[in-house]
């Protein structure tokens, strides 16, 4: 194989996890504290990626500005929906969780599909389309903001999580939540501020996506499988495992393309997937229970 | 001794009303019961934004219609659109034909997919009802013997010779620079199957296939592909998918700056108004072999205004399913009834010039449009242009596209 080749695509696996990245840390922080699969995620997203869209074909607002509405706007989303809906109908039990994510997810699609109709939608900005150029290949500026984005994300999260109060409350929670309530935490609260980050991220997922990709009403299904794996193989909860599970699942996915060709090159995700849970089921960097 | 009561003002008024309502169905039985056509489209799930423009442009042609006065040769039926949802699913699709049917439906207009007008064509079958294919390439929709079945647009196969014969015209005029080509397609039935025609028949007009490169749907970067295709150095690139990996593929084709004489595709997914208003300088250039209207025919560019006045985009499955329906008019009034027989025999003979598709009259050979053709199109930063056939073509190709270096 060609080594510009082969160096391209490791420069193209990479950046391609930092993609993964950015998506899998809301969904780690969610899966690490509230221990359910949160399966309106990738609607969760669509949304998010509906609204930037829309804030820069109705109002101008480039993607990257747009950050600064759709961070607070999908925090107080998220806190909303945990309070109003998530909290109320699950009675304390996972399980129920579980079910009312799966029905959101199916609610939100279908109402997105009546609302934008079926057709996928692109943006073109100033930068899109520029390159820059990083050893043997060209990359895309847009990607190239994303992954270090994506990284700057995990690391913010992760120092708010170590760091503040709200971070201990979330980690107390996270660990016992018995105990958490018995020393005066509102566990409550914790979930609905925990639902509510989660989604602030993907708010900023979207603005950083948008540029690079396309939105549709079935966009979270492109993503949230491999979000999905990225949080097992980087462990739950944690988010240096999802910075490095998304450069490995990224890597995976290139390489599995370059040589077993696109078509059955995705199966290298597939494999990880099944992997980690038969050899380290907590994770790369998750705790050991 | 009788008593005789005086007749009421109230008495009066209520055997006036009494009379009027019992008259009524007399009134009522003076107009003739509109003929119910069944629209049956992907109106939701993944097809759904190609069933809502086909839904648009088949009630455009009933209101149209209706308000000419209905078919003439029937005292001035009306059309009554009745409407299915398949829901993007061929099961779905079959259910709705047959709760038409029982909705007492006198013909089927859609699906827009293959997948879903198989089956559905099938169920219609039973009935011996007739069914219009607006848009729907698989050629196996006219060639399991369904008496019913008429299309009027061409099929796969068709459109795939005439692909060809409009490259080869057009690489011809360049002076034959496109010697090599490298196929790219979606590993499903649609890409794997076009991809295989596209193989068969691209040695006749003297391409050499350098490589036939399968990607998965969805596929969320095409980076390494269009390396692959960097190194390959084809001349030409022909591609075979849907709309968001199509879409995807032709930004990064465009961003690693490779040199091509052309990037094709034959009912290319996502060569639309759509792709060119968002993505002008990526589209610019792109070729597609597709249906498409009669950019001379003054009825279609007066179409084009009415849809575009109202916001929306002027696709072909706005005028395939406006065009099959007026088709199905054109049946009735030959007919001169809504019987089923009699339509299917009326679109048999049928010799119907009154549209604006570059097809000519039609003649039907097993449900088959003998004239239907697609045409080559190319995209500029604002429109839509027609490059070949040469008698329908508003302009002339760019072929080789200018190069980035």
């Amino acid at each position: 194989m060609d080594p510009t080749i082969l160096a391209a695509a490791t420069i193209n696996g990479v950046l391609l996890g930092g993609m993964y990245t950015l998506v899998a840390c809301g969904l780690t922080l969610i899966y690490g504290v509230l221990h359910i699969i949160n399966f309106a995620h990738g609607s969760m997203l669509m949304l998010a990626m509906f609204g930037v869209y829309y804030l820069l074909t109705k109002l101008g607002l480039d993607p990257y500005l747009s950050m600064l509405v759709m961070v607070p706007v999908m925090y107080l989303f998220g806190y909303a929906l945990y309070k109003g809906v998530i909290g109320r109908l699950s009675n304390g039990k996972d399980e129920n969780i579980l079910l009312i994510t799966l029905g959101l997810s199916i609610l939100i699609e279908n109402l997105a599909l009546m609302f934008f109709k079926g057709d996928s939608r692109t943006i073109s900005v100033s930068y899109s389309d520029r390159m820059v150029e990083l050893g043997p290949t060209l990359v895309p500026l847009p990607k190239l903001i994303s992954f270090v984005v994506a990284l700057l994300l995990c690391a913010a999260l992760g120092l708010f999580i170590q760091r503040t109060d709200t971070g201990r409350s979330i980690r107390a929670v996270a660990k016992e939540r018995v105990g958490a309530r018995l020393v005066g935490i509102d566990v409550e609260r914790v979930f609905a501020i925990s639902y509510g980050i989660g989604l602030a991220t993907l708010g900023a997922a979207a603005c950083l996506l948008m540029p690079i990709f396309y939105v549709s009403p079935t966009i979270g299904h492109v993503f949230v499988l491999v979000a999905f794996t990225v949080v097992v193989l980087g462990g739950m909860g944690s988010f240096v495992g999802a910075a490095v599970g998304g450069l490995i699942v990224g890597l995976t996915e290139s390489f599995g393309g370059l040589y077993l060709g696109e078509s059955l090159g995705q199966i290298g995700i597939s494999l990880i997937f099944i992997l980690i849970l038969l050899l380290r089921p907590s994770g790369l960097f998750g705790a050991r229970t | 001794m009788t008593t005789t009561t005086p007749l009421s003002r109230r008495l009066i008024l209520q055997a006036g009303a009494a009379s009027a309502v019992l008259g009524a169905p007399g009134l009522l039985l003076a107009q003739p019961r509109p003929v119910k056509v069944g629209l049956l489209h992907p109106v939701s799930g993944a097809l759904a934004y190609s069933g809502g423009q086909s839904r648009m442009g088949a009630q455009m042609a009933i209101d149209e219609i209706n308000a000419a006065g209905g078919i003439k040769s029937m005292g001035g039926t009306r059309l009554e659109a009745l409407l299915g949802d398949s829901q993007s699913r061929p099961e779905v699709g079959v259910g709705e034909v047959e709760r038409m049917q029982q909705d007492g439906v006198s013909a089927y207009i859609g699906c827009f997919s293959s997948a879903i007008a198989l089956p559905a064509t099938q169920a219609a079958a039973k009935y011996n009802t007739p069914f219009l294919i607006d848009v729907g390439v698989s050629d196996a929709l006219v060639s399991r013997g369904l008496k019913n079945v008429f299309r009027l647009a061409p099929g796969n196969g068709k459109c795939v010779d005439d692909a060809f014969a409009g490259l080869s015209e057009v690489n011809k005029a360049a002076g034959g620079i496109a010697k090599t080509a490298v196929l790219v397609h979606e590993d499903s039935e649609f890409g794997t199957s076009t991809a295989k025609l596209l193989t068969a028949k691209i040695a006749g007009i003297g391409l050499e296939v350098k490589e036939s490169l399968p990607h998965a749907s969805p596929t969320r970067d095409f980076t390494n592909l269009v390396l692959r295709i960097k190194a390959i150095k084809p001349d030409i690139v022909i591609m075979s998918n849907y709309q968001n990996e199509y879409v995807l593929m032709a930004r990064t084709l465009y961003q690693q700056k490779v040199d091509l004489a052309g990037m094709f595709s034959v009912l290319g997914g996502g060569f639309n108004y759509k792709f060119i208003k968002e993505q002008p300088d990526v589209a610019q250039y792109m070729m597609d072999f597709n249906h498409w209207y009669n950019p001379r025919n003054p009825k279609a560019i007066e179409m084009r205004k009415k849809v575009e006045a109202t916001g929306g985009l002027f696709t072909f499955e706005v005028y395939c399913s406006y065009n099959s329906v007026k088709l199905y008019a054109s049946a009735l009034e030959a007919a001169k009834s809504a019987d089923k027989a009699a339509v299917i025999a009326a679109l048999e003979a049928s010799t119907w010039s009154d549209h604006f598709m570059p097809y000519g009259a039609t003649k039907f050979v097993n449900g088959q449009n003998q004239g239907g053709r697609a045409a080559l199109l190319q995209a500029s930063k604002t429109d839509i242009d027609v490059v070949w056939p040469n008698e329908f073509a508003g302009s002339k190709a760019v072929f080789p596209r200018p190069k980035f270096s």
